[in-house]
């Protein structure tokens, strides 16, 4: 009996294991893989660095925004950074957004409220494209999701970028070479820079610093329910320990009246 | 088999329903006095765990139904909705998303068990293949679930395997065009398919219930795969096999909630992360982990392998029909089983050969699985092309001649006497 | 019932004291999963109660500085219609003259108003959800010169009282403040 128990045991938890480790997605193009980063969010009992979230909020109002939009966060959202309703609305009224008709049948633009999404750079793909040279900066909502190992790969490409290309390599006028961009080359000049933003709460602004901040505020627009998931996780897990235990012990006592 | 417990006696509400219909007599026969053989080990709590999630899937499915939108336009926003803005809206989709894979990785270790113990063999045939339909609903019900998010790999997920209906001769193209309702996947397609992702889990119901059923006919096999020769061999279902069951639901519910909470998109692909784009594929489309096996089957098919060469090529079965049979005959030979099986001897535990058979099975299926998600190049091609072969050659070739040629181990007379004085 | 529940614990007759710990253990067992179940259900069911983005156009901002005395609006508030009408001098007059034992819902009008020239209150008609008619100027107003609700007859002042009429109670007020001049926030 435990024999073949232990065979059909064994080949199974190898499946498992082996499905688990290989279902991976395969790795998508010729650049190398993102070296790990320590992150604050990572981990089970990971939570983001409310600074640096913020510090990333003002990188991106700054050097990103004007291309890339976060089209899926609202204003109101930004209360998660630790800033009020009144910084919100303040903020939020920088922007405009289309709203009516009013009472004449014309549509206008008012300033965006907290309840509104976050204001688009472009009205549409194809703007953006004329704008940038035909490439469309993608939205930055979901990126840290929507690329394999996406906070190390964003902070790679943030950080990877070489002032000339390696030898016999062909760049166009409106391309970079980038050790991290599948195919390297990328149509998104350098956007970071020493000193580029300066941080209110003196932390100085190296590009590693800034790209750091930029891949944490991120992180937090891809998975703003992460903190809530993991402490809920937690309870969860201890919970349903519990229950085994007691599941065992029920279990081992009814089975003893049986021998 | 005879029950262990007499018929219960109903008093009130209860009695007067039950003599008018007769429910609470029916689950006292089928949950609570229905006999199970006492040697049942944890890979019987498996059946349990799969009723468990389909339960979890159709609850948490309905729920978040009510706050997606069909729609090419408006499907990533409103499933992005749910992740952002709906009262726990990320914890119920996340819920629905693992808990696909959680029910594939239950009824694929169903599946295994009941291969390696023999459990469809006769009495058991009409179970199995009821089983297999089982399957074949669910990989529908999950490949279309999967395009709902609108991203790209659910679009071009949808857009590939749609098209392997266009290698059926004549009707193909058309075949096509009608699944999709247009001349690409778009709008339609993506109607349709919500409407039958929110149809086929209450058919795989129904058929669950069919399944149980036929279970309760002959009663569950065992390890030891003798049946049960009277109440000494039996326990009642409740609360003996419950109390068992729960300790399998409970470190069942423990990987479940370890995904959800802590790596929610582990089994997932990041390009669905990015929103449906018809002009952009992405470089390398692989389909959920719980197909590969058969995706490695399907790709194992070019024009230049000798197995196609030999076996479909002569009666004009062009490579891609050929892979797309394959594809589709893999689960045909599983519910074949019963037949191709040749030995009377149900456990593999008194078969020395067959245990060992069912073990390269296993190992083979998850190296299809492996392969299955690699780019279409060398060595790849070639381990799945073997493994391919390993797969048929196991059911066709393997199952009837071991049953012909092994010699199983004594069996012992009952039950109880291989409980009281193991076999090995 | 009992003999269905010897049933189960059939062979425990050995150890009476044993039976004891198992029916604890089978209790904690079965409210434990009892917990569970609930614990599962209400993210369930809370899911359909409104949602962060629903909430959050639960307030809106309304400028009513073009308003003229005897002119009236109706805006859209959580999907409802709320009235908004700049009363004149008499119809004032009138809402505050009412004496409360003729009121089916007794309120007086200064209850009802944060400044009586505006009259701010959900247009919802308190019987079975019609919006009643009043607000423009060809409708009927009913016999107290406030609104009428045609689906079964409501007559309510112009205080927007309940005072003939199927309806239970008086059209409610909404929470508001005045932000700024000119300019009404509602929720």
């Amino acid at each position: 009996m435990l024999t073949s128990v232990k065979t059909l045991s064994t080949a199974l938890g190898l499946a498992l294991a082996a499905t688990l480790a290989w279902a991976g997605p395969a790795s998508a193009a010729k650049a190398p893989p993102p070296p790990s980063q320590n992150w604050s969010f990572e981990g089970v009992f990971g939570k983001f660095d409310r600074a640096a979230k913020q510090r990333g909020f003002q990188v991106y109002t700054e050097v990103c925004a004007s291309c890339h939009g976060l089209r899926l966060m609202s204003y109101r959202n930004l209360s998660a950074l630790g800033y009020t309703d009144d910084e919100i609305k303040a903020y939020a009224a920088q922007f405009e957004v289309q709203d009516g008709p009013d009472e004449f049948g014309e549509m206008f633009f008012r300033p965006a409220e907290p309840k509104d999404r976050f204001v688009e750079p472009f009205a549409n793909a194809r703007e953006a494209a004329a704008a940038n040279g035909g490439a469309v900066p993608p939205d930055l909502t979901l990126m840290t999701k929507a690329r394999k190992n996406g906070a190390d790969y964003l902070y790679a490409l943030l950080t990877g970028y070489r002032d000339e290309a390696p030898e016999g390599f062909e760049l166009s006028d409106t391309q970079y070479y980038n050790d991290f961009y599948p195919g390297h080359a990328i149509a998104m000049a350098p956007p970071l820079w020493p000193d580029g933003v300066e941080y209110a709460d003196g932390t100085p602004a190296t590009v590693e610093q800034q790209a750091r901040d930029l891949t944490t505020f991120l992180s937090w627009t891809a998975e703003p329910e992460m903190e809530e998931r993991k402490s809920m996780g937690h309870a969860v897990i201890l919970f349903i320990l519990f229950f085994i235990v007691v599941a065992y012990f029920n279990k081992r006592r009814l089975w003893a009246q049986l021998h | 088999m005879s029950s262990t417990s007499p018929d219960p006696e109903f008093t009130g509400v209860v009695r007067w329903i039950d003599r008018r219909l007769p429910i609470f007599t029916m689950m006292h026969k089928e949950y609570k006095a229905f006999p199970v053989p006492k040697n049942l080990n944890y890979f019987w709590s498996f059946g349990a765990l799969a009723s468990i999630t389909l339960i979890v899937m159709i609850a948490t499915g309905i729920i978040l139904a009510m706050q997606y939108q069909p729609n090419t336009a408006l499907a990533f926003d409103s499933v992005e909705r749910i992740m952002r803005d709906v009262n726990y809206g990320w914890l119920i989709r996340y819920i629905h998303m693992n808990g696909a894979s959680m029910f594939f990785i239950v009824v694929y270790i169903h599946i295994f068990r009941g291969l390696y113990y023999g459990s469809y063999k006769e009495p058991r045939e009409l179970l199995w293949i009821l089983g297999v339909i089982i399957l074949v609903l669910m990989m529908g019900a999950a490949f279309m679930g999967y395009v709902l998010p609108w991203g790209q790999m659910s679009l071009w997920g949808a857009t590939v395997i749609t098209n392997l209906f266009s290698a059926f001769p004549l009707v193909g193209e058309d075949l096509v065009t009608l699944l999709w309702g247009g001349f690409s996947v778009d709008n339609p397609t993506l109607n349709r398919f919500f409407a039958l992702h929110y149809l086929l889990p209450f058919v795989i119901l129904g058929v669950v219930v069919l399944h149980v059923a036929a279970l309760h006919i002959p009663g569950s096999n065992n390890p030891t795969g003798i049946e049960p020769k009277g109440p000494q061999d039996t326990v009642n279902f409740h609360p003996f096999m419950t109390s068992k069951d729960m300790i399998g639901i409970g470190f069942y519910l423990l990987l479940f909630a370890a995904l959800v909470f802590f790596a929610p998109n582990f089994l997932g692909h990041p390009d669905n992360y990015i929103p449906a784009n018809p002009q952009v594929t992405p470089p390398h489309i692989v389909p959920e982990w719980y197909f590969l096996p058969y995706y490695a089957i399907l790709r194992s098919f070019t024009d230049d392998w000798w197995v196609f060469l030999v076996v479909f090529s002569w009666w004009g079965v062009d490579a891609k029909l050929a892979g797309v049979l394959a594809m589709f005959g893999s689960l045909v030979v599983l519910a074949l089983v019963p037949w191709l099986d040749t030995s009377r001897v149900k456990s593999a535990r008194y078969r020395p050969i067959y245990k060992w058979a069912v073990a390269l099975f296993v190992i083979n299926f998850l190296i299809l699985g492996w392969v299955g998600g690699k780019e279409a190049e060398e060595p790849y091609v070639t381990i799945a092309q073997l493994s391919t072969i390993y797969y048929f050659l196991h059911f066709l070739v393997f199952m009837p001649v071991i049953g012909w040629i092994e010699r199983p181990k004594p069996l012992p007379s009952s039950i109880s006497q291989s409980v009281l004085s193991p076999a090995e | 019932m009992s003999d269905a529940q010897n049933a189960t614990s059939e062979g425990a007759s050995e150890e009476k004291e044993g039976g004891d710990r198992r029916d604890f253990l089978g209790m904690l067992t079965n409210a434990t999963l009892a917990v569970g179940g609930v614990a599962f259900v209400w993210p369930l069911i809370d899911s359909m109660n409104p949602s962060q983005d629903v909430l959050a156009l639960a307030s809106i901002e309304q400028d009513i500085s073009a308003l003229e005395p005897g002119q009236a609006i109706t805006v859209t508030w959580r999907g409802k219609a709320v009235f908004i009408r700049r009363r004149t001098p008499e119809e004032i007059a009138e809402a505050e003259a009412v004496a409360l034992e003729d009121l089916i819902d007794p309120q007086t009008d200064a209850e009802r108003v944060q400044n009586p020239e505006y009259l701010i209150m959900v247009g919802v008609c308190t019987h079975l959800g019609c919006i009643p008619l009043g607000q423009k100027d060809g409708d009927s107003k009913g016999e107290f010169g406030g609104w009428f609700c045609p689906c079964h007859g409501s007559h309510y002042d112009t205080s927007g009282r309940i005072r003939k009429g199927p309806a239970p109670t008086n059209l409610p007020v909404p929470d508001y403040e005045f932000i700024e001049e000119g300019v009404v926030r509602i929720g």
